[in-house]
C-alpha cells in the first residue's frame, strides 16, 4: 500500500474505481442472460440462440444475450403494427407525458445506465456519466416538447408508423435515445436493435421503460447480429429504417430497401476535418483535439480525425498535442480519473493496428506517449501522425479508432480543398479567432455539422447528420422530427408500394407518323430540338433521335437521344455552374420571375405544344406552371434556416444549403408542369440541375431551351437531356459526382435509382404513383426540404 | 486495480517536449527565505509583439474549466496526501480592516501548526514538517507576523502597493515596498494598475512592474493580474505576459476583493502563459490563485489544473501558492474525516 507520505512527495494519481456492484447485481438478477424485449413481454431464454457479449476492459464475458431470429424480428413488427394505431392516436400532450416519464426514468437510474454502459463499452465511466446519459435524457425531454407540440407545429403529419432502427456500438444508449425519442414523438412504434457489442443499454432502457409504463408493442428490443438488422431492413411490414453506423452496411441497407418505399435516414462514417488556422488560440485547440479524437476512444463517427494546420503554426501545434498527449490518462474505464478506456472489441483493434502499419508503412510519421498501454485487454495509445499526405490510406479511411493525422495547408481555400477531399461529410471543426474567417469557412465545407472553436458539441436542439456518404437525414431538432412524419392519411409508404398503378408500364402507342405537321402549302422549316447543356443546345453524342408521337397518334416532332456521355458533359455544366449557390436568394427570384414572364409570354404556344402532345387542358397547365415559378421565386429568399437554442452561450446556425448538382427525371403526366414543378424549387434553393424531361412528351421541355436563354437563367444551371428517362436516370443515380437524384416514373426505374444511389449515398426521391401537379401539395416546404440539407454551425461566443 | 502503468517507453520519449526537465528537489520543508534554490526570473526586454499577438478563446477555455474536475480525482490516500500538499502551498491569509496584532499572531501560530498533530500521526507524515507556504498580512502587520513566525522559517508576505486598487500614486507604492522589505517582509504582493491593461498600455505596465521589482530587492514579487477587472481572457493572457517580461516571480489573479476571484479559467489562461514564457526564456514563474477558494475539492481542481498544464515541478511551493485562509479548516476536516471515517465539524480544529 502506497502511504501518503509517499504520495505526498510524488504527487502521483491514485486510483479512482466506480463501483460497479449495481450494474452487476443487475445483471445477476437477469441470470446473465437476456431474452427480447417484445410487445412488453420478456421472451424466455432460448440457451441455444444466446450469444457471448464481453467486458472490452478485461476480455471476460459480461452476459449472454439472444440472437434474434427472422421470427423474432417478425413478432417484434406484428407488436409495433398493432401497437400503432393506439399510439398514434394518443395526443400529442399523452405521448409527451410517456416522453417525459422517459426522461425521469433516464435520470433516476443515471448511474446504473452509465455503470453498464461503461462496462459494455470500455468508455470511461466519466464520458457515460457526464456525456452519454445526461444527453440521453436531454433527448427524452427535448422530444416530449416536440410530442406536445405536434399538432400545432406539424399539422397535417402524423408518425411514419413502424419504424425499424438499426444503432452502433459506440454510443449505445445515446444512439437508441436519437433514434426512439423523436420516433415516439411523431407517434411512431419501433423494433430497435442494439449493437452486438454493446446490447446491454437497450435492455436496461426497455425494462425501464416498461416500468414507466410505455405501452406493449411501442417498443420492441431485439438483440442480435446484422442478420436480425437484415431481418428488420427487409421487413415488409416496416414503414421506415434509420440506421447509424458504417457506411459499407449503409449501402447494403439503401440498396436492400431500394423501390420498397420505405423511409429511410442513414448516419454514417467520417474523417471529419479539424481546421486550425494561425491565429486560433492554440493551448485551446489542443483541448479541442482531445475531445475531437480522444474522446470514446476515438470511435466516434464525427471524430476530428483530420488536423488540417496552417504551415505556420504546424511544428508549434504539434509541439504542443506530443506534450498533451503525455499526460492523457488511458485506464480501467471504471477509474474516474481516466481520458481514455478501451476500445470495443478485439477485432476492432486488430482493424486499427493494421491500418496504423499500413500508415507507417506509406511513410507518415507515427507518434505515441511514452507511457506504456495496460497489456490486458482492448487498449490502444492516442496516436498522431505527421508527414501526411491527402494520398496516405490513413488520411482516408476512416480508422474508427483514437489516431489522428496532421497535415498542412497554406491558404483558407486550400484549407477548405483538403477538408473536402474526402467521400465522407458529417462534421467540422473550425479555429480562428478571426468571425470573418470562421463563418466564411463553415459553409463552405461540405458537413452537415461545423463546430467554430469547438468540437463535438451535441444537443437535441440541433440537427445532426451527414452530408454525401456520411449518409442523410437529420437527428435532433425539428429537422429531425420529419424523418419520422408523414402527411396525415395520406397513403403510407407501404400502401402507396402496394399499389400496382404505377408499375404498369404503359402501352407505347406506336402509330406511324404520316407525316410531319406543317404549315400551310409550305413544307415546314426543319426545328431539330438539341439537348440543351452548359446554356448551349448541344447535338447529342449518339447521333440518334427518337419520335415524339402525339395524343392522336401522329408524330410532332423528334427529340435528340441522349446518353452517358451527354450526362456527363451536363453533370460537368452543372458543376460549373456551381456559383449559382452563392448568389443572393434575391437574385434567385429575379431570374425565376422572370423565367414565368417569358413562359407567360409564350403561353398560347406552349399551351398548343401540351395539347397536341397530351390532348390535356394544355392552358390549364401552362398557367399552373407560372404559377409555380412564382411560388419558387416567392420562397427564392424565404427558405430560412434556423438558429436553434443550444444549451451553450452561443447559437448553432441551422443553414439550409443546396445539395449540389441533382439529377431529375419528369413525369410523364403534366410534362411542363411536372418539369417546373422539380426543377424550380431545386434552383430557388441554390442546387443545380440536370432533368431528364418526359420521356413521351419531352417537347415542351425543348420549347423551352429559347426561353432559358431569353430569362438570364445562368449557363449551366438548368440542363436538359432527352431520351429514354429509366435509362438516363440510372446514369445519373449511378454518377459520383451527382449529388441528388428525383425520380418520377415507374416502380422499376425507382428501384433501379435507389439501388445505383448507394454508391455515394446520393439522396433520392423517387415516386411512381402518378401524382396531381395540379394539387395544392405538389408544390411548397416539402420540396423546399427535399431541395436542401441541413447544416448546423455551432458557434460559441464570449470574450 | 493499477488505473495507469507509467512504465517509460524510453525509445518513443525521443522528441517529447519535456516539462520536467529542470525539476527542483523533491518536496522539502522551506529553509530560511522559503525560496529554496529556485533561480530567479530575471524578465525580458518587453515584446510587444508577442504581447499583442495573444488570443484566448474564452468560451473553449471555460470548456477545458468545467470538464477538467470531471476528469480528475484522488482518492482515499491519494486524497490526503494531496491536501497535504495543499496546505504546504496555502499562503495564509488576513487582509481585513479590523486585523489587530492578536489575530495576525494568532494566524501565525495556525501557520505553524496547520493541523492537529495527533492527526499528522494518525496520517503518518507527522516528520514532514507539514506548515503552511506563508503567511500574508498588510504592511502594518509585517513586523508583528516577522516576530511570531521567527525560527519557523515560514516567509512573511506583504500586500503592497495600495492594495487592493493600487491607484495611489506610484512612488507611494514604491516607498510602501521597500517599507514591507524593511520590516522583513520576503515576498511582496501587488497589484497593477488595471488602467494600464484596458488600455492596452503595455509600456506603462512593464515600466511599472519593473519599478516594483527593484523596489523588492531579494524579496520576491508576485504579481496580483486583478484578472477579475481586466474583462477579457486576452487580457488576462496580455497581462500575464507582460508581468513576466517585467520580472515577476509569481503571477497571482486576485486581490480577493474583485467581483471574480480565483477561477478555473483564470488559472488556465495563466498557466498556459507561464508554460510558453518557461518554454521561450527557460525561466520558471509562480502562479498564484487567491480569493474565493474555500473547499478542499476546490483546491484539488487548481492542483489539477498545474499538475495537468504545467507538471509536477509546479506543485511546490516555490512556484505555487494558493492565498486562502478558511481553505485549511476545510482540509482539516476531511483529513480527519479520511482518518476517522466519520465527517468532521470545524469547531473541533483550532481556528485560523
Amino acid at each position: 500500500m502506497t502511504s501518503v507520505a509517499e504520495i505526498f512527495e510524488t504527487m502521483a494519481y491514485g486510483p479512482a474505481p466506480e463501483s460497479d456492484k449495481p450494474a452487476r447485481e443487475w445483471l445477476r438478477r437477469h441470470d446473465g442472460a437476456f431474452g427480447l424485449y417484445v410487445n412488453g413481454a420478456w421472451t424466455a431464454v432460448r440457451a441455444d440462440a444466446l450469444f457471448d457479449v464481453q467486458e472490452p476492459a478485461t476480455g471476460k464475458p459480461l452476459a449472454r444475450v439472444t440472437q434474434g431470429s427472422a421470427a423474432d424480428v417478425d413478432a417484434a413488427v406484428q407488436a409495433a403494427r398493432a401497437a400503432l394505431p393506439a399510439w398514434r392516436g394518443l395526443s400529442g400532450h399523452a405521448r409527451a407525458r410517456h416522453l417525459y416519464a422517459l426522461a425521469r426514468a433516464v435520470q433516476k437510474h443515471a448511474r446504473l445506465f452509465a455503470v453498464v454502459e461503461s462496462l459494455d463499452n470500455g468508455k470511461p465511466i466519466r464520458e457515460t456519466r457526464d456525456l452519454d446519459i445526461p444527453l440521453v435524457a436531454r433527448h427524452f425531454y427535448h422530444h416530449a416538447g416536440w410530442a406536445q407540440l405536434m399538432a400545432s407545429e406539424f399539422p397535417g403529419y402524423e408518425g411514419a408508423g413502424v419504424v425499424g432502427q438499426i444503432i452502433p456500438w459506440n454510443f449505445p444508449l445515446l444512439m437508441m435515445a436519437w433514434k426512439v425519442a423523436p420516433a415516439l414523438a411523431a407517434g411512431c412504434t419501433i423494433v430497435i436493435k442494439p449493437a452486438e457489442f454493446t446490447p446491454l443499454t437497450a435492455l436496461l432502457f426497455a425494462e425501464i421503460a416498461d416500468e414507466a409504463g410505455l405501452p406493449p408493442g411501442v417498443l420492441n428490443v431485439v438483440t442480435g447480429d446484422g442478420s436480425t438488422g437484415a431481418a428488420i431492413v427487409d421487413h415488409a411490414d416496416v414503414d421506415k429504417i434509420a440506421f447509424t453506423g458504417s457506411t459499407e452496411v449503409g449501402r447494403v441497407i439503401r440498396r436492400a430497401t431500394a423501390g420498397s418505399g420505405k423511409k429511410l435516414s442513414l448516419e454514417l462514417g467520417g474523417k471529419s476535418p479539424f481546421i486550425v488556422f494561425e491565429d486560433a488560440d492554440l493551448d485551446s485547440v489542443v483541448e479541442g483535439v482531445v475531445d475531437a479524437i480522444w474522446f470514446n476512444q476515438g470511435q466516434v463517427c464525427c471524430a476530428g480525425s483530420r488536423l488540417l494546420v496552417q504551415e505556420g503554426v504546424h511544428d508549434a501545434l504539434v509541439a504542443k498535442l506530443k506534450r498533451r498527449m503525455e499526460t492523457l490518462r488511458l485506464g480501467s474505464p471504471l477509474d474516474k480519473a481516466v481520458d481514455m478506456g478501451a476500445i470495443v472489441a478485439p477485432v476492432q483493434l486488430e482493424r486499427i493496428r493494421t491500418l496504423v502499419e499500413q500508415g507507417r508503412a506509406e511513410g507518415a510519421q507515427m507518434w505515441q506517449p511514452s507511457w506504456a498501454c495496460p497489456a490486458e485487454g482492448c487498449f490502444y495509445p492516442p496516436t498522431l501522425f505527421t508527414e501526411v499526405q491527402p494520398a496516405s490510406s490513413v488520411a482516408q479511411v476512416e480508422i474508427f479508432g483514437p489516431v489522428l493525422v496532421a497535415m498542412t495547408f497554406r491558404t483558407p481555400s486550400e484549407a477548405v480543398a483538403l477538408a473536402n477531399n474526402t467521400p465522407y461529410g458529417l462534421a467540422a471543426s473550425v479555429w480562428t479567432e478571426n468571425i470573418n474567417l470562421a463563418l466564411d469557412v463553415a459553409p463552405k465545407v461540405k458537413a452537415g455539422v461545423v463546430w467554430i472553436n469547438a468540437t463535438n458539441l451535441f444537443d437535441a436542439s440541433a440537427g445532426f447528420g451527414g452530408y454525401r456518404e456520411s449518409g442523410f437525414g437529420r437527428e435532433g431538432g425539428r429537422e429531425g422530427m420529419w424523418e419520422y412524419l408523414k402527411r396525415s392519411g395520406a397513403p403510407s409508404t407501404l400502401d402507396a408500394r402496394r399499389s400496382d398503378a404505377g408499375a404498369v408500364a404503359e402501352a407505347r402507342v406506336q402509330r406511324r407518323a404520316s407525316s410531319v405537321e406543317g404549315g400551310d402549302s409550305l413544307p415546314a422549316i426543319d426545328r431539330t430540338p438539341k439537348l440543351y447543356v452548359g446554356g448551349k443546345q448541344a447535338r447529342p453524342d449518339s447521333g440518334y433521335s427518337q419520335r415524339v408521337t402525339g395524343a392522336d397518334g401522329r408524330v410532332l416532332g423528334v427529340v435528340g437521344e441522349g446518353n452517358r456521355k451527354d450526362l456527363r458533359n451536363a453533370v460537368e455544366a452543372a458543376h460549373k455552374a456551381s456559383g449559382w449557390a452563392r448568389t443572393t436568394g434575391h437574385a434567385r427570384a429575379q431570374i425565376l420571375y422572370y423565367l414565368a414572364e417569358n413562359l407567360a409570354a409564350r403561353g398560347d404556344e406552349f399551351a398548343a405544344r401540351l395539347r397536341a402532345m397530351t390532348g390535356g387542358d394544355g392552358r390549364a397547365e401552362v398557367e399552373a406552371a407560372v404559377s409555380r415559378l412564382f411560388t419558387y421565386a416567392a420562397w427564392a429568399d424565404k427558405h430560412d434556416g434556423a438558429v436553434h437554442d443550444v444549451p451553450i452561450r452561443g447559437v448553432a446556425l441551422a443553414m439550409h444549403e443546396p445539395i449540389g448538382v441533382v439529377g431529375v427525371a419528369c413525369p410523364d403526366e403534366a410534362p411542363l408542369l411536372g418539369l417546373v414543378s422539380l426543377v424550380a424549387p431545386l434552383v430557388a434553393t441554390g442546387n443545380t440541375v440536370v432533368a431528364v424531361p418526359s420521356e413521351r412528351h419531352p417537347l415542351a421541355a425543348t420549347d423551352l431551351y429559347q426561353v432559358l436563354d431569353t430569362s438570364d437563367v445562368p449557363a449551366g444551371v438548368i440542363n436538359i437531356v432527352t431520351g429514354a428517362r429509366d435509362a438516363l436516370a440510372a446514369v445519373l443515380a449511378d454518377h459520383d459526382d451527382v449529388d441528388a437524384v428525383w425520380y418520377f416514373g415507374t416502380r422499376e426505374g425507382a428501384t433501379a435509382v435507389e439501388k445505383a444511389s448507394a454508391g455515394n449515398m446520393k439522396r433520392t426521391w423517387a415516386e411512381w404513383a402518378p401524382r396531381d401537379w395540379h394539387a395544392a401539395d405538389a408544390e411548397g416546404r416539402k420540396f423546399l426540404r427535399a431541395a436542401t440539407q441541413v447544416k448546423n454551425v455551432w458557434v460559441p461566443y464570449g470574450e | 486495480m493499477e488505473a495507469q502503468r507509467t512504465a517509460p517507453k524510453a525509445a518513443r520519449a525521443a522528441g517529447v517536449t519535456s516539462i520536467t526537465e529542470g525539476r527542483g528537489p523533491q518536496w522539502a520543508p522551506a529553509v530560511g527565505d522559503g525560496h529554496g534554490t529556485l533561480a530567479r526570473n530575471p524578465g525580458t526586454p518587453l515584446d510587444l509583439d508577442a504581447v499583442r499577438a495573444l488570443r484566448v478563446n474564452r468560451s473553449a477555455v471555460e470548456r477545458r474549466a468545467a470538464t477538467l474536475p470531471g476528469r480528475r480525482t484522488v482518492k482515499k490516500e491519494w486524497q490526503a496526501a494531496w491536501l497535504l500538499r495543499a496546505i504546504t502551498l496555502i499562503d495564509l491569509t488576513t487582509l481585513a480592516g479590523d486585523d489587530t496584532p492578536g489575530n495576525v499572531r494568532r494566524l501565525c501560530a495556525k501557520a505553524r501548526q496547520p493541523v492537529r498533530p495527533e492527526l499528522l500521526e494518525a496520517l503518518g507524515v507527522a516528520h514532514l514538517g507539514i506548515r503552511t507556504g506563508a503567511v500574508c498580512v498588510y504592511h502594518a502587520y509585517v513586523a508583528t507576523a516577522v516576530e511570531a513566525l521567527r525560527g519557523s522559517g515560514i516567509p512573511v508576505a506583504a500586500v503592497s502597493t495600495g492594495f487592493p486598487a493600487g491607484l495611489s500614486p506610484l512612488k507611494e507604492r514604491i516607498a510602501e515596498i521597500r517599507a514591507s522589505v524593511a520590516d522583513g517582509a520576503v515576498e511582496i504582493d501587488t497589484v497593477i494598475t488595471r488602467a494600464h491593461v484596458l488600455r492596452g498600455d503595455w509600456e506603462a505596465l512593464y515600466d511599472e512592474v519593473r519599478a516594483m521589482r527593484e523596489a523588492c530587492g531579494e524579496a520576491h514579487l508576485k504579481v496580483i493580474l486583478a484578472t477579475g477587472e481586466l474583462a477579457t481572457l486576452s487580457n488576462v493572457a496580455r497581462a500575464s505576459e507582460v508581468a513576466m517580461q517585467a520580472g515577476a516571480d509569481f503571477i497571482k489573479t486576485s486581490t480577493g476583493k474583485e467581483g471574480t476571484n480565483a477561477t478555473l479559467p483564470y488559472a488556465l489562461v495563466m498557466c498556459r502563459r507561464i508554460r510558453d514564457y518557461r518554454e521561450r526564456t527557460g525561466h520558471l514563474v509562480g502562479f498564484k490563485p487567491a480569493g474565493g477558494i474555500r473547499s478542499a475539492k476546490g483546491v484539488l481542481e487548481f492542483l489539477y489544473v498545474m499538475k495537468e498544464e504545467l507538471g509536477d515541478r509546479w506543485l511546490q511551493p516555490d512556484l505555487f501558492r494558493v492565498g486562502a485562509s478558511a481553505l485549511l479548516t476545510d482540509i482539516e476536516r476531511q483529513l480527519e474525516h479520511f482518518v476517522t471515517g466519520r465527517y468532521s465539524a470545524a469547531h473541533r480544529h483550532p481556528m485560523v
